[in-house]
């Protein structure tokens, strides 16, 4: 196996990283009847606060803890919004993310404006299990928070999906919020959990942007990240390994894309056409994927009793 | 449950109810569509709070905010609409918000789940996913679900409204076999022969408020039509026999597929004459949907031909239907009407080339042909009102008005009395059959037996989107009927042909 593949495979992990853990939260939230819109801005203020507080404290991990937090908050503020108090799921969703990308952009401006550089902290190392292994070794040199989204994140969130009477819960709330209530199921409660979770989530993936990643932060970093997790729900059918195939097809064409850039192909096309390739993928594997779909039966519907 | 009071709003569902049940007794609430049976065992089963009164549980006075507490109580309710989730399997709806600890091993929850229903005498699959069940097996699994969690009180709202005869059957053995064993049913009907045939007392409620509680063995079915609606006698028949007409409605080896693209109609043959009522019968789900949409032209027909007056009309548009003189009541009344439009607005908007001039509506002519409308109708509403305001039978009533009095030739009345209380039902009953004398060919699509019956000249009978047998109503019974919509005479015939 030459170079190019085994590096194609270890970045595909890296890019894949915060969209599966951002669509593991995304499925928490959907599964339980709520689209959480909110996505692109929880992970962009989770990757701001990160920064800020590993900044502030000299803490990386601190940091990671103040941006989870901030996402359980965040998908909590969803639930008030649109599972208390009702309001339409799409504009309360999308409020969120304009309210976090206008604080935190507020934010960096107050703390960070006067630079002529931009901002920089020494990020995350990469972890390099099996230094004496010639591909494998390679392979597996990543971040801890992408050992953790794959061998932890996506199989509990399996686990507790389909194996517990959370998950049990979560399910029936999200297909049939009335069913699930006379069965004496605490809708509401079911519905601030899986949000509360999948927030978390997200803004554990808006994290490991600025500190695993960059060790920076910039306008451009989530760059629709979010929304292409939404998709990769949907495209997961609301499994969460089915999503994780998803994240990583997803990061296989986004790496692809980058080192056919810098091969440097002298091809008729601009280069900015390989920037859309991964997008295309989604599109085109979203519309296969989509017809079949069976969403939540329950999804942006408000539960009344009466 | 003492002196139950309960409002929505201006509206008193509930006006001082009191009701008692027994141990091991079936006791039947009767009451008309509106009489407060459903909201008063909704109170029981804490899916809504009473405004005043109390409810009693052996003896102590209970406190029930939600179906958990009801549950707590040893209180189960089947509502109308099943509370099931159907991607999941059996065995996780019945064990859904009643799980022993955080773990659910799904081959363990089978298991205990099939010990269940075996121990209680119900036939179901706990493996099973609800969405490819029955209803008569969801209902099993919704009793089922009752029982698990160790309910002594059963509360059934409408159990038979979707079910064939010969499940009614089974439901009500099993229901006498576990009042043998202790369990209290309440059954919520407004059908007069299955309340004498499985109930020990009967409680009528009319208009919210409780008209009596007496025992089943002493009372007729006249007297419980009296309490229930104030009347001895209710109902209505045709005037007589028909001379055979014309034939207008002519349907050829029509096929449809059903909205996932799957083959649902299957050589459909009919043909209606004038002044004639023909009735399809069967449970629903098979394939009256696709024909009633099929013979207006909002769906596309995949084989065949529809003709009307010798008109060929196959796939054609919802409009050239409705110019070659077919009236369709719309299924659902709600999708049939704009609900934030006014009902003078409504009776227009299928016409509404005739009141406008240069493409502004007329706006007087719309009005005085609401008023005209209403008149003629019996519409209990004013030509301003919102069609959403409207009830279940007043809203039916305007789109009455808006199909029949077009006079149409052929008219399309799939589910008319759906969910509708006995006096509308009575008034679009008589409507058809006014339509029948006056020479047009009504075509009744129905799941109620006692309906097609009393109304039609002929009935057909439909079983997965195939008619499988046309009879002359006088030569009709139940219990064949029954067969036949549950499939068995086809497949009884399958199988002499196979021999």
């Amino acid at each position: 196996m030459n170079a190019f593949v085994v590096n194609l495979i270890a970045a595909m992990l890296r890019v894949a990283t915060p969209l599966l853990l951002a669509a593991v939260g995304e499925t928490f939230a959907e599964r339980a009847g709520v689209l959480n819109l909110g996505i692109e801005g929880t992970m962009f203020f989770a990757a701001f606060l990160g920064f800020f507080v590993a900044d502030a404290t000299g803490s990386l991990w601190i940091g990671l803890l103040a941006a989870i937090i901030s996402g359980v908050l965040a998908g909590l503020l969803m639930a008030l919004l649109s599972v208390t108090l009702g309001v339409n799921q799409h504009v309360s969703g999308l409020g969120i993310t304009l309210l976090l990308t206008g604080l935190a952009l507020f934010a960096f401006r107050l703390r960070y404006g006067g630079r002529s550089t931009p901002p920089a902290i020494p990020p995350f190392p990469l972890l390099d299990p099996l230094p004496n292994v010639p591909i494998l070794g390679n392979i597996l040199q990543q971040y801890l928070l992408t050992y953790v989204a794959f061998l932890v994140v996506a199989p509990v969130a399996w686990w507790l999906l389909y194996r517990t009477s959370f998950g049990l819960n979560v399910r029936a709330v999200g297909e049939n919020p009335e069913a699930a209530d006379a069965a004496g199921v605490n809708v509401f409660r079911i519905r601030y959990l899986a949000l509360g979770i999948g927030g978390g989530l997200m803004a554990a993936g808006g994290a490991f942007l600025s500190l695993s990643q960059l060790g920076a932060f910039t306008h451009g970093i989530v760059a629709g990240r979010g929304w292409v997790a939404i998709a990769l729900v949907i495209f997961g059918n609301w499994h969460p390994i089915k999503v994780m195939l998803g994240a990583l097809i997803f990061g296989g064409t986004f790496a692809l894309q980058l080192r056919l850039q810098a091969i440097g192909l002298q091809l008729p096309i601009p280069y900015e056409s390989f920037l859309a390739l991964p997008y295309i993928v989604t599109l085109v594997a979203l519309v296969l994927a989509g017809r079949n779909a069976s969403y939540p039966a329950a999804l942006l519907k408000p539960y009344r009793r009466e | 449950m003492r002196g139950i009071t309960k409002r929505f709003g201006p509206v008193v569902a509930n006006d001082r109810v009191d009701f008692s049940l027994r141990p091991g007794e079936i006791h039947a609430l009767l009451g008309e569509n509106g009489a407060g049976k459903t909201t008063l065992m909704r109170i029981l089963y804490g899916l809504y709070r009473a405004d005043e009164g109390q409810i009693i549980v052996e003896g102590q006075p209970a406190r029930i905010a939600s179906p958990k507490d009801a549950i707590g109580l040893g209180i189960g309710m089947v509502t109308q609409h099943f509370a099931l989730v159907p991607p999941l399997t059996v065995a996780e709806n019945v064990v859904l918000g009643y799980t022993d600890g955080f773990r659910v091993d799904p081959a363990r929850v089978r298991a205990q789940v099939q010990e269940a229903a075996a121990r209680f005498g119900l036939e179901i699959a706990a493996g099973a996913l609800v969405s490819h069940l029955s209803v008569g097996e969801r209902q099993r699994v919704e009793i089922l679900k009752a029982l698990y969690r160790n309910a002594r009180v059963l509360i059934l709202d409408e159990p038979t409204a979707v079910l064939i005869p010969q499940e009614v059957d089974t439901l009500f053995a099993t229901l006498r076999r576990l009042c043998a064993d202790g369990l209290s049913v309440v059954f919520i009907s407004h059908k007069l022969k299955e309340v004498m045939a499985i109930s020990d007392r009967v409680t009528a409620l009319r208009d919210g408020k409780l008209v009596g509680t007496v025992d089943t063995a002493q009372t007729a079915p006249a007297q419980l039509a009296r309490m229930m609606v104030g009347r001895e006698t209710f109902g209505v028949a045709r005037q007589g026999e028909r001379t055979p007409g014309e034939p207008v409605l002519q349907i050829e080896r029509l096929g449809a597929d059903d909205d996932r693209g799957l083959s649902m109609l299957k050589n459909v043959t009919l043909s209606i004459e004038a002044g004639e009522i023909l009735s399809v019968a069967g449970v629903g789900g098979n394939g009256q949907r696709e024909l009633a949409e099929t013979l207006c032209g909002v769906r596309r027909p995949r084989a065949g031909r529809i003709l009307v007056n010798g008109q060929d009309l196959t796939a054609a548009r919802p409009h050239e239907f409705t110019a070659a003189g077919v009236g369709r009541i719309p299924e659902d009344r709600h999708a049939g009407a704009v609900g934030e439009l006014t009902v003078a607005e409504n009776l227009a908007l299928e016409h509404l080339g005739e009141f406008t001039r240069g493409g502004v509506l007329n706006r007087e002519a719309i009005l005085s042909n609401a008023a005209a409308l209403i008149a003629q109708f019996q519409i209990k509403a004013r030509p301003t009102d919102r069609a959403r305001t409207l009830s279940g039978g007043n809203l039916q009533k305007l789109l009455l008005a808006r199909v029949l009095s077009r006079q149409p030739c052929v008219v399309i009345a799939p589910q008319p009395t759906r969910g509708l209380d006995i006096g509308a039902t009575e008034y679009v009953r008589n409507e058809l059959l006014a339509q029948r004398e006056r020479g047009a060919a009504v075509l009744l699509i129905s799941e109620d037996l006692d309906e097609i019956l009393a109304l039609s000249d002929r009935i057909a009978v439909i079983y997965e989107g195939e008619i499988v047998g046309v009879a002359p109503a006088r030569e009709a019974d139940v219990e064949t009927l029954g067969l036949m919509m549950a499939g068995a005479t086809r497949e009884g015939a399958r199988v002499r042909e196979a021999v």
